[in-house]
Formats: C-alpha cells, structure tokens, sequence
C-alpha cells in the first residue's frame, strides 16, 4: 500500500509544483532523520527490545473489570440506572412498540401501498415500483414478521440518531469552539467497530430492544452531525452577508437562509444515517434485537447460507430502496423552486398518499388478509445451499492448472500474510513509529503526523502491539488487494457506459449485503485462517473503491482527454498520463475509504479465524469481558486513526500542491 | 445569550421529564414484538449451536401447543445470557455446560437465578480427529504420540506446526495451555465461530484430509464426519481449577436448566413444564440433525418429534 500512495505523486503533479513538493518533502525527511539519530539511541538504551517494552505499558484491565462488576452489581438498584437509563430504556421500547403495532396494523398491504405512494410522492413512479416490489418481497420469503420487526426499530433508531446528529451538527455549524471540539469525536466514531460498543452498551441496559436501539443510534448519529455542520459552515457568504443586511434576527438567519441553503447536506447525512443504521441490524441481532438480524444469525448456528440469505435479501432491498428514494429525493430538493402554491398542492398530493395508504390498509383489513398468506411463499434457501455446496465442492481444490481457492489462501497466507506479519512484528517498536511519522508527515502537516504516531503509541500503551501488528499486516494485505481489483475494473468501467449500468445493481447488493451472510461461502472455499479474513474485508471495500475510481475518472476533464487524443496517445497512454495523474485526488480518497472499509470488517475477520484484534473484540463480548473487548476496540480504532493520517493528505497540502 | 437560556432550560426540562415519574426498573420490562397484553408470554434463550436450538423447539411447541403460552426466543451468547436471565430478559437456560463465575454470582449471592434441574444430556468436550483417519493410524488417539503426526495436520495458518482447531470464543476451552503444558508441537488456531469450524471440517471430510479439532458432543455433526476422541490425561476433580496449569482432559458435565428466580416462583404451569423437561441425547440429536442436516426449521422438526414421542413428553406436562 504505501508503494501506491508514493508511486502516484511521482508520476502526477506539474512540474513546478513537483520539485516545490520534493523540496517540502525533502526538508521533512532530514529533520526527521535528525530527531530519529538524537532518540533512537537514547530510546534503545533505555527500553531495547523488539516488541513494545513492558515498562511503556499501561493497564487498563483492573479498571475496566472493576467497572464492568460494580454495573452489574448495581444495575438493578443505583438511582443512575432507576432513574435515568431505565426511562431511557422503557422510551425505546415504547416507541418501537408503537411503530410495531402501526406496521402490523396495517398489514402487508397497507405497508406496502404506504410506502410505495410515499416513494411516488418523493422520488417518481419507477422508485415506486422498486418500493413495492421490495416489500413484496420481504413477504415472498416469508420474512413479513421479522422484516417489520427491523423496521420499526430502524424507524426509532434512524428518527432518533437524525435529532441527535442535527443537534449535534447545529452545535457544531454554528459555534467553532464546539466544531473543533466535536471533529475528533466524531471521526473516533466513524472508525469504532460496532462490535466493542455493544459491549458497555449491553452491559447497561442489558440485552435486549433497547440496547440494540442505541448501540444503532451511537452508530449512526455521526454522519447527520457531521454533514449537517458542513451545510450549515458552508452556506454561501454572500448571501449570509444580504440576509444579514436586512436586519434579521440570529434564529431568522437560522431558518430562513442557512438551513434551506444546507438542504443537500441534510438529506444526505439523512441517507448516510439511514444506511448505518441498517447495516447495524445484523449485528444488533447479536444482542437480542430480533428481526430479520436475528434470522441471519440462527441460520448461520446451523451452517444454512440459504436460509441466511433469504434474511438478508429483505434488508438489502430495504436499504437500496432507502437510499435511492432519500436520494432522488435529495436531487429533486435541488431542482424545484418552492413557491406558496407547489406547497400547496403538495400538501394535497399528501392528503391523497394517507388516503390511500389508510385504504387499501382498510381493505386488507376487512378481506382478512392482514398476514402474509402462507401459500405465498418462495423457499430460496434449499437452491442456493445446493448452489453453494456446487461451488465450494469444486473451487476448493483440485482445479486443474489453477489450482483450488484453498491452495490459493495456502499460498497467499505463506507468501503474503506471514512475511508482512513476521515483518511488522521482527521491526523495533521505534522504527513502526518513525515509519509511521514519516508516511503521515510526507502526505500531511506535522500535526497528522503527531496524530498517528500518537495512536500508534496508545496501542503499544494499552499493551496489545503483537496483536495490532498482525491485523495491521491482515489490513494492509487486504488493502493492496482492494487497490489493484477496484483501480483495474473501475478503469475499465469508467470506458464503458454499458459495464458500468450492469456493475452498479451488483455494488449496490456487495455494500448492503450483511457480512455474516458471505462468512460461511468465504470459509468454504479459503478455509479457516487469515486468508478468508482477506478474502471478506476484500469483498466489503471493493465496490467503494469501484464507484470511486470510476468516477474520478470520469471526472477527468473532455477538454484534457480531447486534446492528448489529438496528439495521438494509445488509450493506454491516456490512462497512465492524463487520466491517472488528475484523478489523484479522488484516486487518494479511495484509498482512503479503502483502509476504512477494510478496517470495519476486521471483526468480522475475527469470525473466520483471522485471529488477532477481531477475534478479541468478538472474544470480549461473547465471554462479557469488558477489558479485553474494549481495549481491542480501542486498538482497532487508534490503527484507523493512524491509518486515516498516513492516507489522507491535509487540505493544506491539496490547496498548495496539487 | 438567548439561544443557550433556550437550550439550557429544554435540557433540564427533558431530563426532568424522564426522571420525574418516578423509578424505572429495566428488569420488569418486556420486549416490544411481545405479544398483546393478558397473553401468558415466556422468553426461552437460544445459544448459537444446534443442540440448543433443538431443546429450545421442542420445548417452545409444547409450551405453544399444549399449554397455550406465547414463546419468545432470545439468541445470545452464554455469559450475555445469564446477565440477561437475572435481570429477567429471558425466563430459561435449558442447556449451560457449567458457568462457575456466573454460578457463584448470581445463583448463590445475588439469588436472582435459579437451578432447574438435569436436562438429561451429558455433554463432553475433547479433541478428536476423524475416524478414516484413526482407523489407519490407530495410535493416534492417544496425545502421548501427537507430536508423531504433527506434520499431517500441518495448514498454512499453523506455520510450522500441527494445527489444533479451536472454535467460537463463546465456548469453554483450555487448549492454549494444553499445548504448551502437554509440550505439544501444535498452534491453536481458533476458527472464530462455530460455523466457520463446521464449514471447514467438511471441507477437510470432503477431501478425506487429516485434522485435530476441539469438539463437543452431543453434536450432530458426527452424524455426517464420524470423529473419534484422543485421550488426553484422565480428568480429576480440580485438575483444571489454575487455567495456566491444566494438563488434563475435560470433565463429563451433566448439562443444567436454569431459571429466572421470579419466573421460577411466579411462572405457573410454564415454569413447572421447564423444571420436568428432560430428554436423552438420542432424542436431542434427532431434533438437532433434522435442523442442521435436513435444513427443517426448527418449528417443523419439534413437531416431527413431537409426533413420535408422546410418552417422553407427556411426563413433562404439569399435571
């Protein structure tokens, strides 16, 4: 990975911004050279040994238990707990037993119909139909019961991280003092595996709707705190400056001018709030949310990718719709002009939506078909294990020529994994922190390069180096292969329309589609180790890193593409030397979003025998072992933050190099 | 100035709002999909393995067929579950392999759980490798000649040693210090989850390939890939009580049911049908190898047995 993040400045850039970078990048280099030949003798002195010294080392664990036995001693009697998370608590359970008994109320018609009008209402007649079909769907498979389960906690979760995050994020749009304060926050939670917050959640209100409620929340309320203090930092300073003028007051410049002005960013953390969220319903199952999570992991108790599947088709569907509707939604925002009499009519149009909804509701009702009828049912579950038992059957081993995808994962695991591992964990612990410095100051500003060499030292503090190293090797491996998959078909679909029209559907069900369902196929052809582990994190990361590439290519200005055409380049030499060079930046934002992602599924890693972290975090929540579950959680998200500085170059830089 | 006043007095007021009626006690709270008020409801835990389900099934349509309750099932892990079982989020354990922490705090201090007797199943965890594999090196089963067969049970993730598959971090395992104590030339790899662990044990049946697990019965799995135990040094009361020191195999644990305490005082008929369930572990891994082999939901396979067994569970109703 870092060959490409250092391979592509080389060949990008003008030259006079070239050599003004090489200049800064060289003055940074000798002073670090200089630092590093005052402290590494010092340091060795003191502390040699190649692994984190002991002495370095704190311990969290006596704490951390301490804490976790006095909850548990308490929980049932402290005034915290009676009068604070018990109301807290029984609001979720209220509240998502009111959606419950509406949506069941309704019935399967009714839901259905409500929710396709209300995607007409928003997005037009094809986004409709999808709307329709999805929930029809949902039933088909007979997931009715356990679909509207996760989707009345989704409306609580998703309703209450949107009012979290907007108060947040209004906080933060308005006041720098709380935007400064609140950045750090809220990027520790973007990389925080789900997993190690389940833990101290479940731990307070034990397990349960309630837990699964908040965890979700916790999970999902930073992307609406965040887009929303970007809109409202954003809006246009000439127009600020005329509503100003005009004598009005703070909260009339609040709501007249900047929050309409900062509608798209709205919308859009509303979309990201939604798809967090429902990427949580998996994983929540683990603590007892029900729904169709909790259908997803029995399935997977008894090995059935069948029946787990057909749990997660209705959550892939519920969240492509989502996101389609929030977003068409989004753009039509953009297009019309709101003028008195479209309100008006709108508020017509949404008479006639309840109207309908509350009919055909009514209709199921007296026709007695409130249940999905069970004759209506499609069992997918038995075609895809045999599917699946085909594949695994014959990619295994044994493919002639090739060889099978366990001698693949054999020779990966002996030729990749173990070198970088044995690699990272034979370096002195100085030299990862120099190496480390060294990356985040050359891409940064010395202030990135002090966050990760910071986070890299908590993780040595917090005593898990050895372990951190070995998924540090996991990710990077895992990384590398991302980067060159998702580079080459997003090159190649950004050429062609078609490829990109039949890519887009599959993307979509790989970013949706819950992690669990793809644990058992991803054993059965890897076999247990840290290659499956790869092998997930690679289908996670891939189809961002696609839709990144692809459009960063795209965006690649005609003029530019035009002329090297007219001076006879190949089209491999306008990839390599028009194309490549100025999509840099959205190229670095891929790898980016690709050690993100990959991150994310380190626990998921720990499922399949990856080992290391992933496995601790999975460890400390199945054995409710606070200290090990956390601390590992706490070390996954310090190598986000590090990882995040080493491959995300500072506005500064951007702003003068490139 | 205005706008923190404002913001100011809604935060103390929403916070006045939730705590001023009074205590809120989380453990007399039911699930929102609980079914409507006045219906008799019990939650039953579900643990992640098979065996669990099938007890959880059968146990589930008696209560819904013949005693008229509403069952829920809760799936967590072990330790989760017994918190969740004294705050009374779930009713009933009906399978715990021996939890002596838990035990000691919530049975004996706290009161809050209660035993409910055997489920009549003795479980058993230990090593085993597959029995085409022991009938052609029989001496494989004992641990002392291990090391011999390192080699064959080499993968790429063991390195240089044998490869002892270990399973979901949930179960109980000793096998680190096994190893290391036992100066065994084997890695312990951990599959991460029971499903991985089944996957790739098939995967090596398949291919008729040698390999050393940590495995439990009852298990239906030894239905499809016939395993056969090594001995390990014999278990003696304590021998496992330092978990840096063991050196001696797993004991037979007759497997427990455990109760809420107030559903065990106040649970009715329920309550009494949960304390008199109990079956043999020919009946458990009936249920179990139609859920997992057969791919039977786990309603259609308690009905099967249930069809077929009357006289076992017709003891088991309150009378």
């Amino acid at each position: 990975m870092a060959a490409t993040t250092t391979a592509v400045p080389a060949t990008g850039a003008a030259a006079l911004a070239r050599s003004v970078v090489k200049h800064r990048a060289f003055g940074k280099l000798l002073l670090l050279a200089v630092v590093a030949a005052v402290l590494i003798p010092v340091v060795n002195a003191r502390w040699a040994s190649g692994t984190w010294p002991e002495a370095l080392t704190v311990d969290v664990s006596d704490p951390l238990t301490k804490t976790s036995d006095w909850i548990i001693d308490n929980r049932d009697s402290h005034p915290l707990f009676l009068y604070f998370f018990g109301h807290v608590s029984n609001a979720v359970v209220l509240s998502v037993r009111a959606v419950y008994v509406v949506l069941l109320a309704a019935g399967w018609a009714g839901v259905t119909a409500a929710a396709a009008l209300i995607a007409w209402r928003v997005a037009g007649v094809r986004l409709a139909i999808g709307t329709g079909v999805a929930f029809l769907v949902s039933g088909l498979l007979n997931m009715w019961v356990p679909a509207m389960q996760t989707l009345a906690l989704m409306v609580v979760a998703v309703l209450a991280s949107v009012v979290l995050g907007a108060l947040l994020g209004l906080a933060a749009g308005l006041s720098d003092r709380t935007y400064r304060a609140l950045r750090p926050v809220l990027d520790t939670m973007q990389v925080l595996p789900a997993f190690s917050y389940l833990l101290p959640v479940v731990l307070i209100f034990g397990i349960g709707v309630p837990a699964a409620v908040i965890a979700t929340v916790v999970y999902a309320a930073p992307p609406m705190a965040r887009l929303t203090a970007l809109g409202l930092r954003g809006a246009d300073g000439g127009v600020m400056e005329a509503v100003a003028s005009m004598g009005t007051t703070a909260r009339q410049r609040l709501l007249t001018a900047r929050l309409p002005l900062a509608r798209k960013e709205l919308l859009l953390g509303l979309n990201q709030t939604i798809m967090m969220a429902l990427s949580m319903a998996v994983i929540a199952s683990l603590v007892g949310a029900g729904g169709l999570g909790d259908r997803v992991y029995q399935a997977l108790a008894s090995v059935d990718v069948g029946a787990a599947l057909a749990a997660s088709i209705p959550i892939v569907l519920l969240a492509i719709v989502l996101d389609r509707v929030t977003g068409a939604a989004g753009e039509r925002l953009g297009d019309s002009g709101s003028s008195a009499s479209s309100a008006k009519s709108g508020l017509v149009w949404w008479g006639c939506v309840a109207v309908g909804a509350v009919a055909v509701a009514l209709a199921g009702r007296f026709t007695d078909r409130l249940n999905w009828p069970q004759g209506w049912v499609v069992n997918i579950a038995e075609p895809v294990n045999r599917a699946v038992d085909w594949m695994t059957a014959h990619l295994y081993s044994g493919v002639p020529y090739v060889g099978g995808t366990a001698d693949w994962a054999g020779h990966f695991t002996t030729w990749v994994l173990d070198p970088v591992r044995d690699g990272l964990q034979g370096l002195p612990w100085w030299s990862v922190l120099l190496i480390v410095a060294t990356l985040a100051w050359l891409i940064g500003t010395w202030r990135t390069a002090l966050t990760a060499v910071l986070a890299m030292a908590a993780i040595g503090a917090l005593g898990v180096w050895k372990p951190s190293l070995d998924t540090l090797s996991q990710v990077l491996a895992a990384v590398a292969v991302t980067l060159v998959v998702g580079f080459a078909i997003g090159a190649v679909a950004a050429r062609s329309e078609r490829l990109e029209r039949l890519l887009r559907p599959v993307l979509d069900v790989f970013q949706t589609m819950p992690q669990f369902v793809y644990l058992i196929p991803v054993v059965a052809l890897f076999g247990v180790g840290r290659a499956p582990a790869v092998a997930a994190a690679v289908v996670y990361a891939l189809p961002a890193v696609i839709r990144i590439t692809t459009q960063g290519l795209r965006q690649v200005s005609p003029a530019a593409m035009e002329s090297s055409r007219s001076l006879g380049a190949t089209n491999w030499q306008q990839l390599r030397q028009v194309q490549l060079p100025l999509a840099r930046p959205a190229l670095l934002l891929a790898v980016n979003q690709g050690v993100v992602l990959v991150l994310a599924v380190v626990i998921i890693g720990g499922l399949v025998g990856g080992g290391a972290l992933g496995y601790d975090v999975v460890f400390g929540l199945a054995q409710g072992d606070l200290a090990t579950g956390l601390v590992a959680g706490a070390a996954i998200v310090c190598l986000g933050l590090m990882l995040d500085r080493v491959t995300q170059p500072t506005e500064r830089r951007t702003r003068k190099g490139a | 100035m205005r706008r923190k006043m404002l913001s100011a007095v809604a935060g103390v007021s929403s916070l006045l709002v939730l705590t001023g009626c009074g205590a809120a006690d989380m453990t007399k709270q039911a699930s929102p999909f609980a079914g409507v008020a006045g219906s008799k409801t019990v939650t039953l835990s579900v643990q992640s393995w098979v065996g669990a389900q099938a007890n959880v099934a059968v146990a589930q349509y008696l209560l819904e067929h013949e005693l008229g309750y509403r069952v829920d099932t809760v799936q967590v892990d072990e330790v989760p579950a017994w918190d969740a079982l004294s705050q009374g989020r779930i009713d009933a354990i009906l399978e715990d392999w021996g939890h002596p922490d838990q035990e000691a705090r919530y049975v004996k201090d706290k009161k809050t759980i209660t035993p409910g007797g055997d489920l009549g199943v003795t479980g058993h965890i230990g090593w085993f490798v597959p029995t085409y594999f022991a009938k052609q090196h029989p001496d494989v089963t004992n641990w002392k000649n291990l090391n011999k067969y390192a080699d064959q049970f080499r993968t790429a993730e063991s390195g240089g040693k044998g490869q002892l598959l270990d399973g979901s971090p949930s179960y109980v395992t000793n096998d680190k210090a096994l190893v290391a104590n036992l100066n065994l030339d084997y890695q312990v790899v951990f599959a991460g989850s029971e499903a991985a662990q089944i996957t790739q044990i098939r995967q090596f049946a398949k291919e008729k390939k040698p390999f050393l697990t940590y495995w439990y019965k009852p298990q239906w799995l030894f239905e499809k890939v016939p395993m056969t135990e090594v001995k390990l040094p014999a278990y003696k009361e304590g021998c496992d009580a330092d978990p840096e020191k063991v050196a001696c195999a797993y004991p037979h644990t007759p497997l427990q049911k455990y109760l809420n305490s107030d559903f065990a005082r106040g649970g009715g008929k329920a309550a009494a049908f949960l304390k008199n369930f109990k079956w043999t572990l020919e009946d458990q891994n009936a249920v179990s190898l139609m859920i997992a082999d057969q791919k039977l939901t786990p309603e259609e396979a308690a009905k099967k047995w249930v069809g077929s067994h009357e006289s076992t569970w017709k003891a088991w109703l309150p009378k």
